[in-house]
């Protein structure tokens, strides 16, 4: 599904953000990408969403080699990635509906096809009341929950979420990572980048680990993590 | 108007606000230096098929040819001369028709300047023969002047190719300097639409961004900065062409009062008028590829 192989990144002539980082992510899996702010979480989730090019190093998404993708290609790709923001990004000139139904018509989706799926889905995050409220006048945890379903109405093959619950309280948060977690349950691979060590302890999902730009993959077990 | 449902809120720019108005005087300017184009082209071709196909043979009085023994020949009387030039030319192949003025018809062309009073009545005049040319007649007026020449000693022939060629020369100038103005302010609307599409492009980089990452093509996003620049462009051109309209036919109302008979006339024909009606649709056609060409280019330089 994803592998990174020595991927290296640095920003123009600055220091490297991040150092020699292998792994790969089994389809299906659940990850939780921690660290200390600064680390580089954000940074290698926007290696894995395209939005950026790696220094060196070799990362391959869906069995396709990103340094031998024609530009073209890119888009395909991005459109089987769904991705949450910390920030939410919502646009706020949009109704809800709208917000959610953005990647749908970015893939050119017929407008009869969209009504339907968008109301399904925000019925299932609990906002079937407020499709064409603006993002505006959503609490936190809304707008939260109406990024998860933008992110995912697409059905994506891969989610990456970062810090999805820094902008909500614990119970909210815990409630969003069930969410995602069901989410998982069909068949989604998840990354969630977040350094709530609290609620990362809640859940039994391994951890990839960034320290200085290096990465380290912990594993739990009925016994502690190893 | 013509644009679909569009994700980037573009209407509220404020860089954008005063393109529709730049464009209304883009258009307005551009229409009434084309109109003024269109007006001297048709004037001036009008004038060409006027002169090109007549001359005029001028002979002058009897006594600057009188024969060398100082003694006026019988055969050089005005009337005479103007006979034997009347018969060189009706005898020249390519002469369609020639024709003396009579003294009331030169004294008439004369008026203007020198009134109708005893004085120019007493006046010395040279007699004037109106020449009428066929068709691509390819009459050899160096052959035929000196023809005349011989059989009427001082005549001489005009064919206003002279005042002719500068005339065309001025107005050819005056085309150019419209053309220019044209080309110059066509330049000033694509350089505001690049940098109002560059504006709008930088104000919704984050809109941008994310469409790019849920895998928009760069197309996608091109599309609705030129639906947003075509709209503005139809809407600015359609005033301005409205405005420019306005003023055009003031113009030729004004120009009809003053029945000036020196000055072109200022009236369209209706293909004319086709050809100007256009203007505010290739303007917004120009605006829209410079908006989609300009993101299209700031696009491809995303990863």
């Amino acid at each position: 599904m994803v592998r990174f192989q020595n991927v290296g990144m640095r920003y123009g002539l600055g220091p490297e953000i991040l150092h020699d980082v292998s792994f790969e992510l089994e389809p299906g899996s659940f990850h939780f990408l921690t660290g200390p702010s600064g680390a580089g979480k954000s940074t290698l989730l926007k290696l894995i969403y395209l939005a950026s090019r790696p220094s060196h190093g070799l990362i391959t998404l869906f069995g396709r080699d990103i340094a031998l993708a024609e530009r073209d290609e890119l888009p395909a790709l991005r459109r089987r990635i769904g991705v949450v923001f910390q920030e939410f990004r919502l646009l706020d000139h949009l109704s809800v509906m709208d917000n959610v139904a953005l990647p749908l018509r970015v893939a050119g989706v017929k407008e009869s096809d969209i009504r339907d799926n968008v109301a399904e889905l925000l019925d299932w995050v609990g906002l079937s009341d407020h499709l064409q409220s603006r993002p505006a006048t959503l609490s936190g945890g809304q707008k939260q929950r109406v990024a998860i379903a933008r992110a995912v109405i697409n059905r994506p093959r891969l989610l990456l979420a970062d810090e999805p619950t820094g902008n909500v309280d614990d119970r909210i948060g815990i409630r969003l990572l069930y969410l995602i977690e069901e989410l998982n349950k069909l068949g989604t691979t998840i990354i969630i980048a977040t350094h709530n060590e609290a609620l990362v302890a809640r859940f039994d999902h391994p951890e990839m680990h960034l320290s200085d730009g290096v990465l380290t993959i912990k594993r739990k077990s009925a016994l502690g993590t190893v | 108007m013509f644009r679909p449902r569009s994700d980037l809120p573009l209407e509220q720019d404020a860089a954008k606000r005063f393109l529709p108005w730049l464009i209304v005087l883009v258009v307005y300017l551009a229409a009434l230096a084309l109109a003024g184009l269109m007006v001297l082209s048709t004037a001036a071709s009008g004038w060409g098929r006027g002169l090109t196909d007549t001359l005029t043979v001028q002979i002058p009085p009897a006594a600057s040819t009188a024969s060398e023994d100082g003694v006026a020949d019988s055969n050089s009387s005005p009337k005479a001369r103007v006979e034997r030039a009347l018969e060189v030319l009706r005898a020249t192949p390519g002469v369609a028709q020639a024709k003396a003025l009579s003294r009331e018809e030169l004294l008439a062309l004369l008026e203007p300047w020198l009134g109708s009073g005893q004085f120019a009545e007493e006046l010395s005049l040279p007699a004037l023969i109106d020449v009428k040319l066929k068709v691509q007649s390819g009459v050899s007026l160096e052959g035929l002047a000196a023809t005349l020449d011989a059989a009427v000693p001082g005549a001489t022939i005009d064919d206003h190719k002279r005042w002719f060629d500068r005339l065309i020369l001025l107005v050819r100038s005056v085309e150019l300097i419209a053309g220019g103005i044209v080309l110059l302010v066509s330049l000033a609307a694509v350089a505001t639409v690049i940098f109002v599409t560059r504006t709008g492009l930088a104000i919704h980089h984050d809109v941008i961004e994310l469409l790019h990452v849920m895998g928009a093509h760069d197309a996608y996003v091109a599309r609705q900065f030129q639906y947003q620049a075509l709209e503005t462009g139809v809407r600015g051109g359609v005033i301005g062409f409205a405005l420019a309209a306005s003023t055009l036919l003031a113009l030729g109302y004004l120009s009809a009062r003053i029945e000036a008979m020196l000055l072109p006339s200022l009236e369209l024909s209706a293909s004319q008028w086709l050809v100007l009606s256009a203007l505010p649709f290739v303007v917004a056609l120009i605006s829209m590829i410079t908006a989609r060409v300009t993101v299209l280019r700031t696009l491809a330089k995303l990863p």
